[in-house]
């Protein structure tokens, strides 16, 4: 290599085979460009397939009525406020309960051996398919309970579902806070519990929220659960109790979504749009949250 | 505070009391995070308990062997391989889709993408599992089969195992996508620096040092994302459509392990019954499966992170 | 061969600092300036790195050594807003002409960097990559070859000759800078870079570095940046020293013989430098 002569030439692209590397070089970004151009590709053909199908559909009694065996007539009333009763409650059960594992993983208990063994706990939950928190939600809380087949116990079992997503984001959101701030509060001879409650908490609360928020568009969308525990029922009337029969949106629409009538496919779509502006709403909501910390955390 | 003049690192009444209250909070905060490690518990005896019921009547033999599902038919065998079958076949499917496409889209991410281009794209890619599961069910039924695969494979049946397969590979894809890119941003810059002052071309520094330097977070990725792919129910469900049989054409109706469950429960499997002790044993099976997947990838993840 | 300052007085340009230009110079840098986002980091360097001779700048931190360095092979080009104005001529060639290959450029010029940075593969996989890349041809023993001959350059090759296979961080912090250095040479660059390659290490380590670089300067150039004086004073042939001005540019404030700009250095700063560090 080295007795060449050396010229403009030669320091140049040097062989056939250079060249071809010189070329792969510059398709290369195309070729793994293709990885995310499928991704999506998908997402615009199937939100657009279920818009083009649906959009025709839409109408305030898909909000309003009950299901029913008329395609026409039939709507989501029960399931909309079934999903928002049973992740409402969900939330309320899920989001306190992070908060506190969160704080007490990295405030309480942080070098800890069993703080190790908590996290792994939380890793295996995260790593527990949807359907088998259904089975076990129906087999503890339904009859072994004896909660039936309620909002409630469709409450605790989204609840722990979420819980390890919720947890983890609870946890980033406490490890934002600078340590400074911590001794600060430490020198002055606070305990634990008031560092928490007057230094870590305000800060990190909106980012947790904001965890809860996300936590909940994602319990929003679960079907396979709630099929379990709650069967695919025809529930034409509104949840009244915790202990109410229920159905969520997710699972009206498999209800839909499994006839073959094409007036129900048109309704299934339409159920989709309106779960899929919901689920935007959360994240736009949760979005908003987040630029409104991050605008607060520069001026304070 | 105290009486005037008294030192204030000397125990006083609200100094005692602040105490108390961060005990309590302590006692508090502590049980809350022992909810997760209870859940863990509650599911592996729920499972367990129920399942022991079923194998009083089954033999774990022909459960783990057996080639014939028809739990619920009047004559019932047990035989949980085509349900495996099928929950293999399909998660390999949605493996072999996301593994190539994810890997591609995290190393645009990581390596090709400007900070803007990354900022908006990455949230895309991940907005892809973020859809609900039923949403993906209904387009694999009613598009993916009918307008895009009858047109390649014309014999296709209204349900198969491909269309889940591929519905299932675009779910994960994101999971593939997201670790590799953190492992590969994870790689130290010195050693692509290293690569290109040996004169090596920017696909050259790609491929030969960063993918295989992060080439456990990569692995990892691929066995989540398997992991997921087995767990998924709906999608299976709706597009799979509920024939236990044993076979390999993915053109095919196949049932997987998930759907079962899923089927079981939209129809009515009275407490006690042998269908309903089923749910938990299949659910168990599948349970120990997927956990002995996370636990391998998050070995995998381990093991190579100390070579750094 | 050697000119004085009369270049500087007859050609009127204050670029051409180090009044001394070589015959045999393989590099020769002209009024070399790099400025980042803007911000000019090294300007008005001028100087000739001479074949098979040891090079070595020095100076304080963040005087532009390595920004130096790294013009010489084109590095710069991988820092996002670096740009470079003036020639570097390798062979008469400026490397930033538009029909110079970076990439065929470095297989020439190679560099060694301050902390070791092998790759996460095997000795003899870390030694053959530039040879892999560079789509050379070779059987398996020819590979095997150029691998050993490297690994005896850097000095390496007894320690490691019965486990090519093992991974390189299974080396200490010395051996793994030296599998570093015998992995620059496996490509036979005619120039070798090297930025404060013993920062890191213990001073044996240091010591059999400095050891090898003599001993392969007769086949090499070599170009070392150390903020270490002594070392200076120990390997090379000729020193550069830079110093930030006022504007906290870098600029090239001498440049001589080893002994002589040690001994008897022109610029006061300099004397300042060494006075302060050595005295």
């Amino acid at each position: 290599m080295g007795d060449q002569v050396l010229s403009a030439e030669s320091l140049s692209v040097r062989g056939r085979s250079a060249t071809v590397r010189k070329l792969f070089d510059g398709l290369m970004p195309v070729l793994v460009g293709v990885g995310v151009f499928v991704a999506v590709a998908f997402l615009v053909s199937l939100l657009l397939y279920v818009f083009s199908v649906g959009i025709g559909r839409l109408s305030p009694t898909l909000v309003t009525n009950y299901p029913s065996a008329n395609p026409q007539e039939a709507g989501m009333r029960s399931a909309i406020l079934g999903s928002f009763f049973t992740v409402g409650l969900s939330a309320l059960i899920c989001i306190p309960l992070s908060i506190a594992t969160a704080i007490y993983l990295t405030e309480y208990a942080g070098g800890k051996w069993w703080s190790q063994v908590l996290r792994y706990n939380i890793a295996n939950l995260a790593g527990v398919p949807s359907i088998v928190f259904g089975v076990v939600g129906l087999g503890f809380l339904v009859y072994g309970l004896g909660l039936g087949r309620s909002v409630i116990a469709g409450a605790f079992t989204l609840a722990i579902l979420t819980l390890p997503y919720v947890t983890v984001t609870c946890v980033e959101a406490i490890r934002t806070v600078p340590d400074d701030q911590r001794f600060g509060a430490y020198a002055l001879g606070a305990t634990t519990f008031e560092v928490v409650r007057y230094v870590v908490l305000p800060r990190a609360l909106p980012m947790m929220l904001t965890g809860g928020i996300l936590g909940i568009s994602r319990a929003l969308g679960e079907a396979a659960p709630i099929l379990v525990i709650s069967g695919l029922l025809f529930i034409r009337e509104d949840p009244t109790s915790p202990l109410s029969e229920f159905t969520v949106m997710p699972l009206q629409l498999y209800n839909w979504i499994s006839r073959p009538q094409l007036a129900f496919q048109q309704l299934a779509a339409a159920g989709i749009i309106v779960l899929l502006a919901m689920l935007l709403a959360l994240n736009a909501l949760a979005i908003y949250l987040r630029q409104r910390y991050y605008r607060r955390l520069e001026a304070g | 505070m105290g009486t005037p003049g008294t030192p204030i690192y000397l125990r006083s009444n609200s100094i005692s009391r602040r105490r108390i209250v961060n005990r309590v909070a302590q006692a508090l905060f502590l049980s809350a995070s022992l909810v997760s490690t209870a859940a863990l518990v509650v599911i592996f005896v729920t499972l367990f308990s129920e399942s022991v019921a079923f194998f009083t009547h089954v033999s774990i033999i022909e459960f783990l062997t057996g080639t014939k599902w028809t739990a619920l038919f009047a004559e019932k065998h047990f035989g949980i391989l085509p349900l495996l079958n099928a929950t293999l076949i399909t998660s390999a499917i949605a493996v072999a889709f996301a593994t190539p496409a994810g890997l591609a889209a995290g190393i645009y991410l990581s390596e090709y993408a400007g900070k803007r281009t990354r900022s908006l794209l990455k949230p895309v890619v991940e907005t892809l599992s973020g859809i609900p599961t039923v949403v993906y069910g209904y387009f694999a039924l009613y598009f993916l089969t009918p307008q895009l695969l009858r047109n390649v494979l014309p014999g296709i049946g209204v349900h198969n195992a491909l269309a889940v397969g591929l519905m299932i590979g675009v779910l994960v894809l994101p999971i593939v996508a997201s670790l590799s890119d953190d492992a590969m941003r994870a790689v130290p810059e010195d050693l692509r620096l290293a690569a290109y002052s040996l004169g090596a071309r920017k696909y050259q520094v790609v491929l030969r040092v960063v993918v295989p330097a992060a080439l456990s977070g990569i692995v990892a990725s691929v066995i989540l994302a398997f992991a997921r792919a087995m767990g998924e129910t709906m999608i299976a469900a709706i597009a799979g459509g509920f024939r236990p049989v044993l076979t390999f054409d993915v053109t095919e109706s196949m049932q997987t392990m998930p759907a079962y469950i899923a089927q079981v429960a939209t129809g009515d499997a009275p407490h006690g019954t042998i269908e309903y002790q089923s749910l938990f044993a299949v659910g168990l099976f599948l349970l120990l499966i997927t956990a002995a997947l996370n636990f391998i990838g998050i070995r995998v993840v381990r093991r190579w992170e100390i070579r750094y | 061969m050697a000119m004085s300052d009369l270049v500087r007085a007859v050609s009127g340009r204050e670029e051409v600092d180090s009044g001394i230009t070589f015959d045999d110079a393989v590099i020769r840098v002209r009024d070399l300036a790099v400025r980042y986002r803007g911000r000019y980091a090294i300007k008005g360097i001028s100087i000739d790195f001479r074949r098979n001779h040891i090079t070595a700048i020095i100076g304080p931190s963040g005087c532009g050594k390595s920004t130096l360095l790294r013009s010489l092979n084109r590095m710069n080009d991988l820092i996002p807003g670096a740009e470079v104005e003036g020639k570097v001529l390798y062979h008469d060639v400026d490397v930033y002409s538009k029909e110079v290959d970076p990439v065929a450029l470095r297989s020439r010029i190679g560099m060694v960097f301050q902390r070791p940075n092998p790759f996460p593969m095997s000795i003899f996989d870390n030694v053959a990559f530039g040879l892999r890349v560079n789509g050379l041809k070779l059987t398996k023993s020819e590979m095997y070859q150029r691998v050993k001959e490297a690994l005896v350059k850097a000095a390496l090759w007894d320690e490691v000759k019965d486990r090519l296979d093992a991974h390189a961080y299974s080396l200490s912090g010395g051996q793994q800078q030296r599998l570093c250095i015998a992995r620059a040479l496996a490509v036979e660059p005619e120039v070798l870079l090297l930025d404060e390659p013993t920062v890191s290490l213990d001073p044996i380590s240091t010591a059999k570095i400095e050891e090898l670089l003599i001993s392969i300067k007769k086949d090499y150039t070599i170009v070392i940046v150390t903020h270490n004086m002594l070392q200076a004073a120990r390997v090379s042939d000729y020193t550069a020293v830079m110093m930030p001005d006022e504007e906290m540019v870098g600029r090239l404030i001498e440049f001589g013989p080893t002994k002589e700009v040690f001994t008897r250095p022109r610029d006061r700063r300099t004397e300042a430098y060494i006075a302060g560090r050595i005295g």
